[in-house]
């Protein structure tokens, strides 16, 4: 499969060599320095000039002002939590979400197509929206909460809860990033490695799953990067208790709030390079990905 | 493909699934979390929005903090659904249709908000149209409010939806290629015309996805535009940052009933991208079906 793509443009009729082809093609559309430069331009004005303000900000503190501030107790506490709570909800997404990207793909039940629609709901409905109703069902009134709570279990206003919306959110991601490659997954080498006498559980671990373990992990890697900065959805359902459930963006807030810029400052500049660092990882763990299967996330 | 009934056909097909009692459990586990994490808190907003009946339902809704709120949330998107929309075509003829140096790395970049926190993007507009900010003496010499005004809150969600149309578009219009605007070009069209009549009837079904979904986030955005709006009511107070107010000051239905207007808005925004899907699959599966001699003509352009 792989090799057949990669073989697809050389094989076919192809006059000119590569390079002049492209160079060719270039000249043949219009637009390319308008398209470009205002890509460009535009890029600068939203995005990068507002983060190198972000980073000259922080070069008003010292390096000892700029380390007492993001190594604070407050400060540690929150990464803690911030970082433990999104990873435990991407490993959660990762399993459900390759489950119901699985049964979405494979089998046939009543209701699906709905299901399908639903999986996007987190990306379409307003992070405020779900931190109120998920503290809605889970608070010792609710729905569920009701239930939960005579049995010792207390979900909303404790880091538990920031686990749960961050489950939420970060859902979609997982679903989306295999469903297309299991969708393009091959039967012919299951039924292949059947007829070779493998069982179903050796045909799962060992032809299906290294075909979507790319994709797996770029929507594991995207589930855990959006949790990280997620902010309107849990601060409703966290309690925000200093040392206890209190998330990283909400010290940024917190700090602002008090008129500590640089403070405040700092703390981003921490989650901006994490971010960074993640993006490239999603980018690499893509490029695999293609490189494996051809299919893009 | 398939076979006779011959008896290695049949066990190889039955190793392509799962014995009955394994799908069953698999599917009831997955409807179950389904049912859990995505249906029950979408019904809980609109249980709790009419727990006091639909008058207090609507009163919610005819207050005119309410109503000022919508205002703004709607001039929001309609500034920023429309820039990012400019932005997102150009990018992705820029990147789709051209080959130059340093392409992957822009495309890194043109995603790069997405991995942001929306408080870091909220806190950097601070920083530089904010009172102490780069720009912050300059603008308060000219009587011009960005921060904790409008403009702040419009810059704040042109930055969170700034990738999704961009996004949609680039892997769509590089899996077309470019050999049918190519000989557009060749027969004598301009750039627009090439744009309008060949390019755009091909993206149409991405380009709204995109759009959708872009404008379901812009409206929704909280975290960024919490922290440049001030939270003045009725001026600065957009859609979610009013539910918070209103749930932070225990008026429970009252932020439920504001609620439900955006869980309304992400119910339909769900039902365009299903229908924009649908279409796009028949679309494709139409082309497929043409008979042979158009996608063989076309192949050794490639």
């Amino acid at each position: 499969m792989n090799a057949l793509i990669s073989q697809a443009p050389s094989a076919g009729l192809a006059p000119l060599p590569r390079a002049q082809a492209k160079r060719a093609r270039q000249r043949v559309l219009p637009g390319f320095k308008l398209t470009l430069g205002y890509t460009v331009l535009y890029l600068c004005l939203i995005v990068l000039i507002p983060i190198t303000a972000l980073f000259f900000k922080t070069f008003t503190l010292s390096w000892e002002q700029f380390a007492a501030a993001v190594t604070s107790p407050r400060v540690l506490a929150s990464y803690r939590l911030t970082f433990g709570a999104s990873l435990i909800a991407a490993l959660v997404n990762l399993v459900f979400g390759l489950l119901l990207a699985w049964v979405l793909v494979r089998y046939k039940f009543p209701g699906k197509k709905l299901v399908d629609a639903l999986v996007d709901l987190p990306f379409a409905l307003p992070t405020a929206v779900a931190g109120i109703s998920l503290t809605a069902l889970l608070a010792g009134n609710g729905w569920l909460g009701q239930y939960l709570e005579p049995l010792g279990i207390k979900l909303a206003f404790t880091p538990a809860g920031v686990v749960i919306a961050l489950i939420f959110v970060g859902m979609p991601f997982v679903v989306r990033t295999v469903q297309p490659v299991l969708e393009d997954a091959e039967k012919e080498l299951e039924e292949a490695a059947t007829a070779l006498g493998a069982t179903r559980l050796q045909i799962f671990t060992k032809v299906i799953f290294p075909h979507i373990a790319p994709a797996l992990l770029t929507g594991f890697a995207m589930a855990f990067a959006r949790a990280i900065g997620e902010y309107g959805s849990v601060i409703f359902i966290a309690g925000n208790m200093p040392m206890v459930s209190e998330i990283t963006p909400l010290i940024i807030i917190g700090k602002l709030e008090q008129y500590d810029y640089a403070g405040a400052t700092a703390v981003a500049v921490v989650m901006l390079l994490l971010s960074f660092a993640l993006l490239l990882l999603i980018n690499a763990l893509q490029g695999w990905q293609r490189s494996r299967t051809g299919v893009a996330a | 493909m398939s076979g006779p009934s011959s008896q290695p056909v049949r066990r190889a097909q039955a190793g392509t699934t799962e014995a009955p009692w394994v799908r069953y459990t698999l599917i009831a586990i997955a409807l179950v979390f389904v049912l859990l994490f995505l249906i029950l808190p979408l019904a809980a907003v609109f249980t709790e929005a009419l727990r006091k009946g639909a008058g207090a339902y609507l009163d919610a809704l005819k207050e005119p903090d309410a109503w000022s709120a919508i205002k703004l949330t709607l001039i929001a998107a309609a500034i920023a659904v429309p820039l990012n929309l400019v932005f997102g075509v150009a990018a992705a003829w820029a990147i789709a249709k051209y080959e130059f140096r340093g392409k992957s790395f822009l495309t890194t970049l043109v995603d790069l908000p997405f991995s942001v926190s929306p408080v870091v993007a909220g806190l950097m507009y601070v920083l530089l149209f904010g009172a102490q900010g780069w720009f912050g003496p300059w603008l308060q010499a000219h009587d011009v409010k960005i921060v904790f005004a409008v403009p702040g809150i419009v810059l704040a969600t042109v930055f969170v939806t700034f990738p999704f149309i961009a996004r949609e578009l680039i892997p769509l219009m590089q899996a077309q290629g470019s050999d049918e605007e190519q000989a557009a070009i060749v027969l004598g069209a301009t750039g627009w015309q090439t744009f309008w009549h060949v390019t755009l009837p091909n993206i149409k079904w991405g380009l709204i996805y995109g759009v959708i979904l872009c404008n379901a986030r812009a409206m929704g955005e909280f975290g960024a535009v919490s922290v440049v709006s001030g939270h003045i009511r009725g001026q600065t107070n957009t859609l979610p940052l009013h539910v918070e107010i209103l749930y932070n000051e225990y008026q429970s239905v009252a932020a439920f009933a504001v609620a439900s207007l955006l869980a309304i808005l992400a119910l339909v925004t769900l039902v365009i991208k299903s229908v924009a899907e649908w279409r796009h699959e028949a679309e494709m599966k139409a082309i497929a079906e043409l008979p042979p001699e158009r996608p063989q003509a076309m192949a050794p352009a490639r």
